[in-house]
């Protein structure tokens, strides 16, 4: 106690006698961080007292009344699970079981690739996890490699290949004026970009924007990654939960296997098997042959052994429970097409109030594009009018998750999006 | 990493062997060169920019609409085989040997006296719980983790009446066991702290140098370990951290270290924080054994106490792996202890931005186990009787092993097994005696002869002191 009495009494803060420089904080040069812009929205979201608040902002999944879902094949799964299981520590590479059931999905049920054992595949923690781990690979094995990322794209995407030190360079994606696809700068800027580029591709419901390449147009871009030797890296966090069928989400994918491209992919089931905090993904990366993908995948677990050591084991049991059961396995492929469907319903019912209350504005968009978000192309000042006035909260960008509209507040929301765009 | 680095051209690209070499399992089908064709003729007509790329030599693969089914070459094809994790390899080591015999002790995972890995009963009390409440659901946890598990964790190290809890001078984020807690911290050292540069005790957790260097720390030693008394090297240690520039990081086990299970006594910690404290050294505690070492939390977390209650600052990895037996659930905590709470609030946002890259937000049902079991009285009872019972169990066969020892007149000393402490013994035997003891009696150990206490059961320690008595004869 005298000890420290003697030490306040020669005061604090700046003093130049080492000695006493314990004494100050180490971290007086730290700024508070921006706050993230997605997961801000939330925060402010549960801020506000007002009754007829809407949350359209974070993508996790909302059932009619606006609650979140724990499916059923969910549920049963863990019953199965309490109690019979222990819980040491999987393998650096994730549960054996639940990757080979998470490459079917994939990679389809009967895929060569996954018989002949060329694919490198650990379980991650969920797609953001996927990323990482293949970001940090990317910068290991190809360092003057750079990554190419969609404008727009979900805003973590560039911190995390920023953290992994590799460099980004952006490609076309969206097309404000037409609120959809801008194919023929997406087409140019693949060829542009010198041969042997990675590129980052959305499989199916692009996030932010939920604006897709047709069949037809995935078919031209693997053309022409071919002409170009490009790798293509797919970010799949919506299979089944797009069109409600996995196999269909997964039509990016197939295409590119096809053609005979080795490419990687990123699964993550926060979505579609509604598990967003169990963390549950996987990383994939297609090789020339097994003995390749060994080694692919050992470089892998030397990646995330200094990260997390191994994975968490309690999500991949949901998961290989519910895959490797077939009465399972299809209770919940009616689920997700349950969760699907309700979204497709809930953006033809905000098209068509807004329409109904005299838009002159046209809003085809919202029931073109597909998945959890829709690009609403209102502007950042109307975005604000929208929290301001009306208490509905998304992010800056106007991306609306389509999740959090209910039969409820479907009607609020259109009249209050008609009442800030109709003057633009 | 530079050296592996090959350009495509390299790779044989544009060779055509390479291209004729593709495998047979990609299937050129003539629907495929069909609709090739096609697109190939309506992209050549519309693009002037693909014609000059069909002449340019650099091309990697010809557009020919004609071509065969294309057989991309991997970018990745230069990549050799990583060296087997070497503590997570002699499982699967193990794993392989059909020997009735076998013996499991690397990595440090607790067993029964059965050899049976253990869930705690007020786990599975625990689980039941969470799996019974159905209006539990599975959203995401915010970045920073289950906010009640973080308070909780929090005061489980640094005591529920810590001056720097109650004046919420402490961030405590939820993170992937004790690995991830360090990786963050590690992280965030690298992007805000002055001293890039931590020392880590000579020897210590394999994973350690890994996780520090790629967080971006360069990383130093400091000497820990004394193979001629097989305790600690005190005066080696006050002399190297006593030489660290100010201002360095300094990781310290806060009880049963690891791999040696030789910790400092409490007047030597006294010593060390002094030391540490007059050259402004910052201290990153590992604490993945409280409550395991001595059978008490709160003993076991006198160190790190010790040097919170001097007014200072520090950062401490928890893990409840081993504690609470939730290994593979990856539950553990990361705490900064700050001079105030306004540093302590800056320094979470920043942390944040260091964990949403990498994987967003942390896992919650192993946060919410935890949660459920601290919060309740009962259930914490209960937690800490159990705990002490594994304490006793690993106390009780490191008394075992020195008995049997003694008993078979096994050259050496051999009292360190009942001093060190925690999960590890040192055992000193070197690497030609841990592989003779592999192959001869199918006993697995990591090659720096370290053992896991937890593997052993009164039928196995005979079996165990054998193999040692022969090892040491076989080789001096």
């Amino acid at each position: 106690m005298a000890f420290r009495a003697v030490m306040s009494r020669r005061g604090t803060n700046r003093s130049s006698d080492i000695g006493a420089r314990w004494m100050s904080t180490w971290w007086g040069n730290v700024e508070p961080a921006a706050k993230d812009p997605i997961l801000g929205v939330t925060e402010a979201f549960l801020a506000d007292p007002s009754p007829s608040k809407v949350n359209v902002g974070v993508g996790a999944y909302r059932d009619d009344n606006g609650k979140p879902v724990v499916l059923e094949c969910v549920r049963e799964a863990e019953r199965r699970i309490a109690g019979h299981s222990n819980m040491e520590y999987l393998p650096m590479g994730g549960s054996v079981k639940m990757v080979e059931e998470t490459l079917k999905l994939a990679y389809g049920e009967n895929s060569e690739f996954i018989k002949d054992k060329r694919i490198a595949a650990v379980q991650s923690l969920s797609g953001t996890g996927a990323c990482r781990l293949f970001a940090d690979f990317q910068k290991r094995f190809r360092p003057d490699s750079q990554i190419y990322i969609p404008v727009p794209t979900w805003a973590n995407h560039h911190n995390i290949w920023r953290d992994a030190q590799v460099p980004q360079r952006t490609f076309h994606y969206y097309l404000p004026e037409t609120r959809g696809l801008d194919f023929a700068s997406l087409m140019d800027d693949i060829k542009n970009a010198p041969n042997g580029s990675f590129f980052l591709l959305h499989a199916c419901a692009h996030n932010p924007t939920g604006v897709d390449p047709t069949e037809e147009q995935w078919r031209e871009m693997s053309y022409q990654f071919k002409a170009k030797g490009h790798f293509a890296f797919f970010d799949m966090a919506y299979q089944g939960f797009a069109s409600g069928d996995p196999e269909r989400d997964a039509k990016s994918i197939r295409i590119f296997l096809e053609d005979g491209h080795l490419i990687g992919i990123a699964q993550s089931y926060a979505k579609n098997m509604g598990l967003y905090g169990q963390r549950v993904g996987c990383l994939s990366v297609l090789c020339e042959d097994e003995k390749q993908a060994v080694a692919v995948k050992s470089q892998l677990q030397q990646l995330a052994r200094p990260m997390y050591s191994n994975p968490p084991l309690h999500g991949a049991l949901i998961v290989s429970t519910i895959l490797g059961d077939p009465e399972l396995k299809n209770l919940w492929l009616k689920e997700v097409k349950v969760m699907a469907d309700r979204i497709i319903g809930m953006r033809t019912a905000l098209r068509e109030n807004l329409e109904k209350l005299g838009s002159p504005l046209s809003w085809e968009h919202i029931t073109n594009q597909i998945g959890m978000f829709c690009y609403s192309g209102l502007t950042p000042e109307q975005v604000d009018r929208l929290t301001s006035e009306f208490h509905i909260y998304l992010t800056r960008n106007g991306r609306i998750s389509m999740a959090g509209i209910t039969t409820g507040n479907v009607g609020y929301l259109a009249n209050a999006i008609n009442e800030v765009s109709k003057s633009a | 990493m530079r050296q592996q680095f090959t350009s495509l051209e390299a790779h044989g690209f544009e060779s055509p062997t390479t291209q004729s070499a593709f495998s047979s399992s990609i299937s050129s089908s003539s629907a495929t060169d069909r609709r090739l064709k096609a697109l190939a003729r309506h992209l050549v007509d519309a693009s002037p920019v693909m014609d000059s790329h069909s002449q340019n030599p650099n091309d990697t693969v010809s557009p020919s609409p004609t071509s065969s089914a294309f057989h991309a070459d991997s970018v990745f094809a230069h990549i050799v085989r990583a060296p087997e994790d070497p503590i997570l390899g002699v499982t699967v080591a193990y794993n392989k040997d059909p020997s009735p015999v076998k013996l499991n002790l690397g990595v440090g995972a607790y067993r029964t006296e059965e050899g049976k890995p253990l869930v705690l009963n007020v786990v599975r009390q625990a689980e039941q719980q969470l799996v019974n409440d159905r209006s539990r659901v599975k959203e995401y946890l915010p970045i920073v983790g289950l906010a009640e598990y973080n308070k909780l964790s929090a005061k489980l190290i640094l005591g529920a009446d810590s001056p720097a809890i109650q004046e919420n001078r402490v961030t405590t984020v939820q993170c992937l066991s004790g690995t991830g807690s360090l990786r963050v911290g590690g992280e965030f050292l690298a992007r805000h702290y002055h001293q890039l540069t931590i020392y880590i005790p000579l020897p210590t957790w394999g994973n350690h140098p890994k996780v520090f260097t790629l967080a971006g720390l360069s990383v130093k030693t400091y000497r820990y370990y004394d193979p001629a008394t097989r305790g600690l090297d005190f005066q080696g240690l006050l002399e190297d951290l006593g030489s660290a520039p100010s201002g360095a990081i300094v990781l310290l086990h806060a009880c049963a270290h690891n791999p040696t299970g030789v910790d400092p006594t409490i007047q030597q910690w006294e010593q060390i924080r002094q030391l540490m404290r007059s050259k402004a050294l910052l201290p990153f505690f590992d604490s993945a054994y409280q409550g395991f070492a001595s059978g008490s939390l709160d003993a076991d977390a006198q160190p790190v106490r010790m040097f919170v209650a001097d007014g200072g600052e520090c950062l401490v990895a928890q893990s409840y792996a081993k504690n609470m037996g939730l290994y593979g659930e990856r539950v553990g905590a990361l705490s900064i202890v700050c001079k105030s709470a306004d540093v302590a609030s800056r320094v979470e946002s920043q942390l944040k931005l260091v964990i949403r890259p990498m994987y967003s937000s942390p896992p919650i049902h192993g946060a919410s186990i935890v949660a459920t079991i601290l919060k309740d009285r009962n259930l914490y009872t209960e937690w800490t009787i159990e705990l002490k019972a594994m304490a006793d169990r690993i106390i009780s066969m490191r008394q075992q092993l020195f008995d049997a020892l003694r008993a078979r007149g096994t050259p050496g000393d051999w009292s360190h097994i009942i001093k060190q402490i925690g999960m590890f013994t040192f055992t000193g035997l070197n690497s030609e005696q841990v592989a003779f003891m592999t192959r001869q009696y199918h006993v697995y150990m990591t090659s720096d002869g370290r053992i896991s206490m937890a593997g052993l059961s009164s039928r196995t320690v005979p079996h165990l002191a054998d193999a040692i008595h022969a090892a040491v004869t076989s080789f001096a």
